[in-house]
């Protein structure tokens, strides 16, 4: 029984998504293979080998996976497919795009957002907006699987020295075509892993004032920046800011909501936080039932007001 | 062009479920229903390529229970120009839901499916890709702009840190993500007129796809809850339980 873990990477570094992923796969009980496809991806390869728990390196070069095309990605992992019992990706964007085309191309079925391994086909997945937590077992022989980053603390990502070993690329899809991309910079952690994370929602009431009044508070803490729904939804903050169910799963030491009300679904996507402070000048909002503090402030005045102590 | 949108009946999203005493699943009897919050936007998104020129007809789908009709219904009233509902009671999972549109997108002659990227209930965010991957096409997923021309798609995707953009080769398969479009208030008229529309039945066996579940659940629990936390007077009151109680800054 081994394990294929597909990195989540940008042909230069390994993303932590991964690090997290490895862990999943040795729950599952298995020798962990890891995929590096990238294009001019090397140094991502040799990063892959230094992480603790990983047996070997699978490195496959080629321009049309530069970007992590998900048709391209799926050629790869399917002519790796026969040799393992676990196929495992990140619950991330990159992950969630490619997995079910795997499990799709290899008639299985796939299993979302696993949170805990109770056996080699037995899993844990939240549903309903984590309101309801499902124990699910598979009944395929090929387990593919995503990962939620956040239930599985991340492998050392030293201490490894697993062998590289170089493949040949799978013919290129000529069905799609990486037209560009437009990403911030942005010197922030990530939010998926950053140990604070201060978070604004449609109380801001604009992309100005969240701006204005959230960024001195996350420059305080060196923190990660979120938004609810409602804020993203609002325009007042980007889309890859959002926290909830159908956005970002996060779980820092803490987490500071803002002018939240905490709808069921922004809930699901942070009440695993180590510690939740909530800022709302309505009492009665759901968010101070799952705050370990609850100030009922005005948020325009008490965030400066922390900016300012802090 | 025909475009292929498939929707879901959810219990709607302002509805906290409740986990069933004996384990079994949630209670979602005699609770609200409505359409899956990213399939409304992907109804919207083809109304808006009909209404372009772009797209000739717009077909939803939905598989399920006799219920799913009513979803159907205002799908149509959203403007759909026709359903289908493929019904059963049987548990139908992402896999099977994939090969069910497959078959549909055969029988049409389909140049473009639009999904949610994800169903609020079981929270898998898999059909589009499982369905592009059945039928060999390529996918956009998590889209925030669509425009066609040329035989070709180009969707602006959300990706981590912004967005970027794939051009597809006709047919493919698209998710939506929330800040595609937002869709219209269905209007009363409308809703009207989306009675007369016509809405076919079948069942999964008439489309030659198995359903037999791949994943068994085993049981269904409510997560652990949190333990009730603390009100603070003030912010200096809140830095200091931060500081010296929780000690996370």
């Amino acid at each position: 029984m081994s394990s294929l873990v597909i990195a989540e990477h940008d042909n230069s570094s390994i993303k932590p998504s991964t690090l997290n992923t490895i862990s999943a796969a040795l729950a599952c009980g298995a020798d962990v293979h890891l995929l590096v496809a990238g294009h001019n991806a090397a140094a991502a390869a040799a990063a892959g080998a230094q992480i603790t728990g990983v047996g070997k390196v699978i490195h496959v070069d080629h321009d049309s996976l530069g970007h992590g095309l998900a048709e391209n990605v799926t050629a790869q992992v399917l002519a790796l497919a026969s040799g393992y019992s676990h196929i495992l990706f990140p619950a991330t964007v990159y992950g969630k795009n490619i997995a079910p085309r795997v499990a799709a191309k290899l008639d299985v079925a796939q299993v979302s957002d696993i949170t805990k391994v109770l056996a080699a086909d037995t899993f844990e997945r939240p549903i309903y907006a984590g309101n309801a937590i499902a124990t699910v077992q598979s009944l395929d022989a090929t387990k593919v699987l995503t990962v939620r980053t956040t239930a599985f603390d991340p492998a050392a990502s030293t201490g490894g020295s697993a062998a590289v070993e170089t493949v040949a690329a799978q013919s290129a899809s000529a069905d799609v075509q990486f037209l560009g991309s437009e990403i911030a910079r942005n010197d922030r952690p990530e939010l998926t892993a950053a140990k604070i994370i201060v978070s604004g929602g449609r109380a801001l009431g604009s992309n100005e004032k969240f701006m204005e009044v959230m960024t001195p508070l996350a420059d305080k803490l060196g923190a990660a920046m979120g938004a609810s729904r409602a804020a993203v939804d609002a325009g007042y903050a980007p889309n890859d800011w959002q926290v909830g169910q159908t956005g970002k799963i996060v779980a820092p030491q803490l987490y500071i909501a803002c002018g939240i009300s905490g709808a069921i679904q922004h809930l699901a996507g942070m009440k695993d936080s180590k510690v939740i402070v909530a800022i709302n000048k309505d009492i009665e909002a759901p968010i101070f039932s799952v705050a370990d503090y609850g100030l009922e402030a005005d948020l325009f005045t008490a965030v400066p007001e922390m900016v300012q102590a802090l | 062009m025909k475009i292929l949108v498939p929707v879901k009946r959810v219990v709607d999203y302002n509805v906290k479920v409740r986990v069933k005493s004996d384990g079994s699943g949630v209670d979602i009897a005699n609770v609200k229903m409505s359409m899956n919050p990213f399939d409304e936007i992907a109804i919207e998104e083809a109304m808006r390529l009909k209404e372009k020129g772009v797209a000739t007809e717009v077909i939803a789908i939905s598989c399920g229970p006799a219920a799913c009709s009513e979803t159907l219904r205002t799908a149509m009233a959203i403007g759909a120009d026709r359903a289908v509902l493929v019904q059963t009671d049987d548990e139908l999972q992402p896999l099977a839901v994939a090969k069910i549109i497959k078959a549909l997108m055969d029988k049409e002659q389909v140049g473009l499916v639009i999904l949610g990227k994800q169903a609020i209930d079981d929270d898998c965010n898999q059909t589009g890709q499982m369905l592009a991957a059945l039928t060999d096409r390529p996918q956009a997923t998590f889209a925030s702009k669509v425009e066609v021309a040329d035989g070709k798609v180009k969707v602006t995707r959300e990706v981590d840190g912004g967005s970027e953009t794939l051009h597809l080769s006709l047919p493919a398969i698209i998710t939506t993500d929330l800040r595609l479009n937002e869709p219209r208030y269905v209007t009363l008229p409308n809703i009207m007129k989306a009675k007369k529309k016509p809405l076919d039945t079948m069942s999964p066996a008439d489309l030659r796809v198995d359903t037999t579940p791949r994943i068994k659940t085993i049981k269904v629990v409510e997560p652990p809850a949190r333990a009730a936390g603390i009100k603070v007077a003030d912010v200096a009151a809140l830095i200091d339980k931060l500081k010296n109680e929780a000690k996370v800054i």
